[in-house]
């Protein structure tokens, strides 16, 4: 009953409550954006990094060959020699180092050349069709499948570098063999195949002017060299001389980027300064990296914080100036609430709950418009990033405390007042009626 | 139904109050009158439990009020004393009904709805139950107050210059609305005022000098 009053009570004046509540949601809103936002980006961050401990590259900024070689979204710091990483691939600290090379991308999805070991490191298995064994022989991560609805067998065209405007390289086609399993990591928005068809792709081109009559005689020579080893595929190889299995050496080659796990942590401390002083290469720890990001990030999700809260003071105020204003008005209803027989801690409630109401209130409306702002930032970030956000997780722990606080801020505004209305002197209030 | 027995209230600074005994049986009304500053309102405040009085005793039924704990008089305070005031407050949003059940609740954590709109057809304001309280006259406002002070049947009704801002026809109707309501239900009605309207309407009068 008391609570029914208290709902009657803030609906009566419905701006001033409308004016806490939307200060409340508002600030509500932000915080709950950022926990998801923070939780689900850090999560994102450090799954792709499970099991990478070092990235070996190109000489440049450390964050970029992280961000370009681990996370796919920022452009490779150079190529490094093949042979040159080859020889610390087979170092003894080394438990897995998994090579990737950079050429092109089909419709804005990188197309990387790597070894399927790339696949097994994300957990991700080949759902349909087979991994990739031949020369443009790729597989689709399933995001991509997805979006560009491809299936196992589809030829296209890969445009060179990173941009999606990029120059068509329209002379060979790459084939999906199969399409990788859903593992919410970087790999979903990946194209794969082997260096070799990067490395081909890219021959192929610088060989186009003077030499391509002779790069052509010699492709041929490959493919007949080959067939006479391979019986099985005979048929199908014999109609498709261009699409040979990789015969391409490895002698002079480029790579960009090579993903390094240790069996020994002695690397990760090691392999830094040793790589620097003899090697016109680097290695980078992803872990290192990504702490420096979000430590630089740390600073605007701070604002923003700082900000929230901010807003959440100002709502608490907006309760207590609300509730004080109408507390003159109404405390003769008050001193007629205890004429009729409610008790001190009957109108102490009744003032509390009407400020937890508020503040309930405002914590829904909060979590949700928190939850429809995330899905617009997903939507964004997936075009730019192909990153997206799951707007219906709950951070339990971060929200309850978050709630815990809203809650907080409505007991703080209404204290005074409540307690004014507990000590009301009722024949003093009555008399000067 | 209700007697007091040397009662004195003092604010304190000279301002001292000593009362005449008075009494009142079920279905008895009394009238108290005096100029202002002679302690009418005191008076009722003391009969009402809304205040203590420095020394006497106030006795309603057979319960002295002047010894109950503060929680145990907003109890008795709901269940067995109604209160008209010369001005009429409700809880400004809840409607008409709602506020006179609101007095059933608060006293007996029961809500007599139907009862409540028994009392508000007998006051004649059977078309503005769902109103809010200040959408009604102030006459109507005032029988809504004794609708309100009636619900829980009480022992004793105090009203607390009734009239005063009512016309004479208003002031007429709702001083027989009270002295008839009472009878009915068995309730002791006290009326403090100086209305010399009421004089002549209630035989039995003390006067404070």
């Amino acid at each position: 009953m008391i609570t029914k009053i208290a709902w009657k009570n803030i609906w009566f004046k419905p701006l001033n409550t409308a004016l806490s509540i939307i200060l409340l949601t508002a600030s509500v809103a932000i915080i709950t954006l950022l926990i998801l936002l923070q939780e689900q980006f850090e999560k994102k961050f450090s799954d792709n990094i499970d099991g990478i401990d070092i990235v070996l590259g190109a000489q440049g900024s450390p964050l970029q060959l992280i961000l370009s070689s681990v996370y796919q979204v920022d452009a490779p710091t150079g190529n490094i020699d093949y042979t040159e990483a080859k020889k610390w691939m087979k170092h003894p600290f080394v438990a897995s180092a998994i090579p990737l090379s950079f050429g092109d991308n089909y419709r804005g999805f990188r197309i990387v050349g790597t070894t399927p070991e790339y696949l097994t490191k994300y957990g991700s298995e080949v759902r349909n069709g087979k991994v990739f064994a031949k020369n443009f022989d790729v597989v689709a991560g399933s995001a991509i499948a997805q979006k560009l609805g491809m299936k196992v067998g589809d030829k296209f065209f890969g445009s060179h570098g990173d941009a999606e405007e990029g120059e068509v390289h329209d002379n060979q086609a790459y084939t999906i063999t199969g399409i990788a399993t859903p593992t919410g990591k970087v790999v979903d928005n990946l194209i794969l195949c082997n260096l070799q068809s990067v490395w081909a792709m890219h021959d192929h081109e610088h060989e186009e002017g003077e030499e391509a009559h002779d790069h052509e005689h010699e492709a041929v020579t490959d493919a007949h060299d080959h067939e006479h080893h391979d019986h099985d595929s005979h048929a199908e190889e014999a109609h498709d001389h261009d699409q040979a299995e990789s015969t391409i050496s490895d002698e002079g080659k480029e790579i960009t980027a090579v993903l390094v796990k240790f069996r020994s942590k002695m690397g990760i401390v090691t392999w830094p300064r040793i790589i620097a002083q003899n090697t016109k290469m680097q290695a980078a720890s992803p872990a290192i990296e990504i702490n420096r990001l979000f430590s630089l990030f740390g600073i605007g999700l701070d604002a923003l914080r700082y900000l929230a809260i901010g807003i959440m003071i100002i709502s608490g105020i907006s309760i207590f100036i609300a509730l004080f204003n109408t507390l003159k008005e109404r405390k003769y209803e008050f001193a007629l609430l205890r004429v009729n027989g409610a008790s001190r801690l009957q109108l102490l409630s009744l003032v509390l709950i009407e400020s937890l109401l508020l503040c309930v209130t405002g914590f829904v409306f909060g979590t949700i418009v928190g939850r429809v702002a995330l899905v617009f930032i997903s939507g964004s970030s997936e075009d730019e990033f192909k990153m997206s956000f799951n707007p219906l997780e709950f951070v339990w722990e971060k929200e309850g405390y978050l709630f815990l606080l809203t809650i907080f801020v409505g007991i703080l505004a209404a204290l005074i007042p409540a307690v004014k209305a507990y000590s009301l002197n009722i024949s003093k209030t009555l008399a000067n009626a | 139904m209700i007697q007091t027995k040397n009662i004195h209230f003092s604010y304190g600074k000279g301002t001292d109050f000593h009362f005449p005994d008075i009494a009142a049986s079920s279905g008895e009304s009394l009238l108290i009158t005096g100029g202002s500053g002679k302690g009418k309102t005191t008076l009722l405040h003391l009969l009402g439990g809304l205040q203590r009085p420095q020394s006497g005793e106030v006795t309603i039924g057979d319960t002295n009020i002047a010894s109950l704990s503060e929680n145990k008089l907003d109890h008795f305070r709901g269940k067995n004393i109604g209160l008209v005031l010369q001005q009429s407050y409700f809880v400004a949003s809840l409607n008409v009904l709602e506020n006179v059940v609101l007095a059933s609740w608060l006293a007996t954590s029961k809500k007599a709805t139907d009862k409540a709109k028994q009392l508000l057809v007998q006051l004649d304001l059977a078309s503005h139950l769902h109103k809010l309280p200040s959408q009604l006259s102030i006459g109507q406002q005032q029988r809504v107050s004794i609708a309100r002070a009636l619900i829980n049947e009480p022992k004793l009704l105090l009203a607390d210059e009734p009239t005063s801002s009512l016309d004479d026809e208003n002031a007429f109707i709702v001083a027989d609305m009270l002295s008839n309501l009472s009878k009915q239900y068995g309730t002791a009605l006290v009326i403090v005022t100086h209305d010399q309207r009421l004089k002549d309407r209630f035989p039995n009068q003390i006067s404070l000098s």
